[in-house]
């Protein structure tokens, strides 16, 4: 893991600034065989990076919206597993999980472990490895949950699997801000930010918000079952995201990400746990037992 | 709304089907730019004679042409305003703790069949039928209710008349005559009448029903691409038609590019398409966004069902229903935009949903850009024109100036470069009147109407 306060990997503000330059002469460049093959590569690959940020930050706005569109929603997606795709190829992945596995990770880091990154469960060596989908929906019921992992690690042969775990560590966890009433929730390392990074806060959530936690995974981190205990782990169903289903008790197991976003506070899930508290108890006057 | 009328005469250069003549142009200002005035469908009946327009707060408005007026015996009648009503109102969805939006996605008229006029429209959920007709006489004359509707006492009567009708102001009712509710999950985008005139076709993100005009309470699914997992979600239905003449066929367009067309005669649910069409991706022009430019808008049959045009962000495409293999037509409408792809993918205008239409005799296609401009694309002759809808631009009287983006290089006189283009200013809905040359061209906020002199 990377150590706390270290150079962030990804620097949103100035992204933005070279954005700006970059697009407006054309979307994707091809690798030429000019003397700055090297430069224009970098430049491709920030751009790429840029893009793929974009892309999971209208995502993450979407599915806080009432009733996204889900065309548009499809679309966005679509491109993000492209790009992830396009990284996976040309080897990016591998500079990637290089720069997080090398940094050390404290006692605190729930979110990857990199025992996962050098693990190979059901793949190949030499493959890049990938996480679970982003996308619409939970993890699937077939992938594995790793011991220490809250990431499920899919197997080989599903190509369009999306970078979830890098992305979520593409981002600086320095730049999550959480809120007070919650934060005791979540061990997962959430520092007070140093960067405002409003738009990194959400992406994360998002990337984060996808996650899913099995019950009863074999051998789990005992950590993570206390992080956990009181989170439903009712998946997150597409129609959830995509159609901006809100109700309470179909909210993803982060739910202190959930209170991120203005509308959502931690409430309306111990409320309706209260609430299903309650109905068990008039079910049980009802019933008279 | 205030109802203005003027004139615009439009001169192109280029001939087209519209050539050399002059155009009456018609434009309702609204008193206030509001948001529920935003126009989001326009559509000429099946005579022309009526055009309706929905909007974003629910409402349809209906314009009727006049009979020409022997004023200007060269000049086809104009159009006034004829009804306006409230089709549908916000709604709430208690499962989902959502609105839903009163936005009328679309209408459609049903062939004339009475002296009644019926349409269909249609916001993200829920298809109504309206029955518009006229009143223009009053009985009066009663022997048991008096002129303002009280009842007599029936020992008073000491005669008995006939009650007459007599001429009043002419009254246009609207009634809702059926409400087609709660079929869709997702979003309808599309509502098509069948030549059968007895059923239509709903379409939403991912399903395609097929109703029963006189049957509300029960639809039948004929297309259904909702994967079972939803994470392998990856393409949605973007529009569907009927075709105009064959009843048993449809087509429906994706996200991803390609047109299917279904026969209803060969089963039940048509998720086997009997063809489908699609054009292999230019790899030249690859980029992240080639899916979502590929991304079709509209589609709609020509008059005469041999061709069917298709909308995608930058093409407008005519496809030959015999060839499947790619489309017999491509014609540009701002590749212009084509380097600009990120900005409009940041700002979203990336996703906007043009939609396009044929003229009568199928010889001219119409679509809208940005900076309220709309182009014209001539069949035959091959070749198009750009111009503008808005009121700087169109004196009384005056001629339809054709447009030009500059690309590049030096910008002549009377050129737009392409980055003071407004995005903000698009025109997305147009339609054609079936015979004649008029056409309704809806910016923003405001219709325009132009015609032809004759």
């Amino acid at each position: 893991m990377r150590k706390r306060g270290s150079r962030p990997i990804y620097m949103p503000v100035r992204r933005r600034r070279e954005k700006a330059n970059m697009y407006s002469k054309g979307t994707k460049r091809k690798f030429s065989d000019g003397v700055d093959n090297k430069a224009v590569a970098a430049s491709y690959s920030l751009q790429r990076q840029s893009l793929l940020d974009m892309s999971l930050l209208k995502l993450q706005l979407c599915h806080m919206l009432a009733e996204p569109n889900l065309c548009r929603s499809v679309l966005i997606a679509n491109t993000v597993r492209q790009i992830q795709e396009e990284m996976a190829h040309d080897g990016s992945w591998q500079v990637v999980t290089e720069a997080l596995g090398g940094s050390g990770h404290g006692p605190s880091d729930r979110l990857v472990d990199t025992e996962v990154l050098c693990q190979s469960s059901e793949q190949q060596d030499g493959g890049p490895r990938l996480y679970s989908v982003m996308g619409y929906d939970g993890c699937r019921e077939e992938e594995v949950v790793t011991d220490k992992a809250l990431c499920s690690v899919v197997v080989g042969d599903r190509a369009p699997a999306l970078l979830l775990g890098t992305i979520g560590h593409c981002w600086d966890r320095g730049e999550l801000r959480v809120e007070d009433g919650v934060s005791k929730d979540s061990g997962t390392g959430e520092e007070e930010g140093t960067k405002s990074g409003e738009g990194a806060k959400m992406a994360t959530g998002q990337v984060f918000g996808t996650f899913e936690i099995k019950n009863g995974a074999p051998g789990s981190d005992p950590a993570l079952e206390e992080l956990f205990s009181d989170v439903d782990a009712s998946y997150y169903d597409l129609d959830t995201m995509l159609t901006g289903m809100q109700s309470a008790p179909k909210m993803g197991p982060y739910d202190f990400l959930d209170s991120l976003a203005s509308s959502h506070g931690s409430v309306s899930n111990s409320s309706c746990r209260a609430d299903l508290n309650e109905l068990d108890h008039i079910m049980e006057i009802i019933v008279g037992s | 709304m205030l109802h203005c009328r003027e004139s615009a005469r439009f001169l192109p250069e280029v001939t087209l089907g519209i050539q050399a003549k002059e155009f009456n142009l018609g434009f309702i200002r609204p008193e206030s730019v509001s948001h529920a005035d935003i126009i989001s469908t326009v559509e000429f009946n099946h005579s022309g004679e009526l055009l309706a327009t929905g909007d974003k707060g629910g409402r349809v408005v209906i314009f009727q042409q006049e009979l020409e007026s022997k004023n200007q015996p060269l000049c086809r009648g104009e159009y006034n305003v004829y009804s306006t009503f409230q089709s549908h109102e916000p709604e709430f969805d208690y499962l989902k703790s959502l609105e839903i939006e009163e936005k009328i996605n679309k209408i459609r008229w049903l062939p004339q069949k009475n002296a009644a006029q019926f349409l269909l429209s249609t916001n993200d959920k829920t298809i109504k039928l309206w029955k518009i007709s006229e009143r223009d006489k009053r009985p009066e004359g009663y022997n048991l209710k008096e002129e303002d509707g009280r009842y007599r006492d029936p020992t008073t009567v000491t005669t008995l008349r006939v009650p007459v009708f007599h001429p009043m102001d002419l009254m246009v009712e609207a009634s809702p005559r059926r409400v087609f509710a709660n079929a869709h999950t997702y979003h309808i985008n599309s509502i098509s009448v069948n030549s059968d005139c007895e059923t239509y076709l709903s379409a939403d993100d991912l399903r395609i029903n097929l109703w029963n005009l006189e049957i509300t309470d029960r639809s039948f699914n004929i297309v259904d691409i909702k994967p079972a997992n939803m994470e392998e979600l990856t393409e949605v239905i973007t529009a569907a038609e009927f075709h105009p003449n064959q009843c048993n066929t449809f087509v429906y367009s994706s996200s991803k590019g390609t047109i299917r067309l279904c026969d209803m005669r060969a089963s039940a649910l048509c998720d086997q398409h009997s063809k489908l069409f699609e054009e292999p991706e230019d790899p030249s022009n690859r980029s992240f966004f080639s899916e979502i430019i590929s991304s079709i808008s509209d589609v709609k049959f020509s008059h005469s069902g041999r061709y069917m045009m298709t909308r995608d962000y930058l093409t407008v495409k005519i496809w030959d229903l015999n060839m499947e293999s790619r489309p017999v037509e491509t014609y540009q409408v701002h590749e212009y935009l084509r380097s600009k792809l990120c900005s409009l993918y940041e700002n979203d205008c990336i996703f906007d949903k043009f939609e396009c239409c044929w003229n009568g005799n199928d010889s001219v296609v119409m679509t809208g850009s940005y900076n309220n401009f709309f182009r014209m694309f001539d069949r035959g002759y091959r070749q198009d024109v750009t111009l503008e809808a808005s009121r700087e631009s169109s004196k009384p009287r005056s001629v339809l100036k054709p447009r030009k983006v500059c690309t590049g290089g030096k910008r002549k006189k009377d050129e737009i470069s392409v980055d003071s283009l407004d995005f903000n200013k698009k025109i997305l809905h147009t339609a054609w009147h079936p015979q004649d040359n008029i056409i309704a061209v809806a910016t923003t906020n405001n219709l325009y109407i132009f015609q032809d002199r004759l």
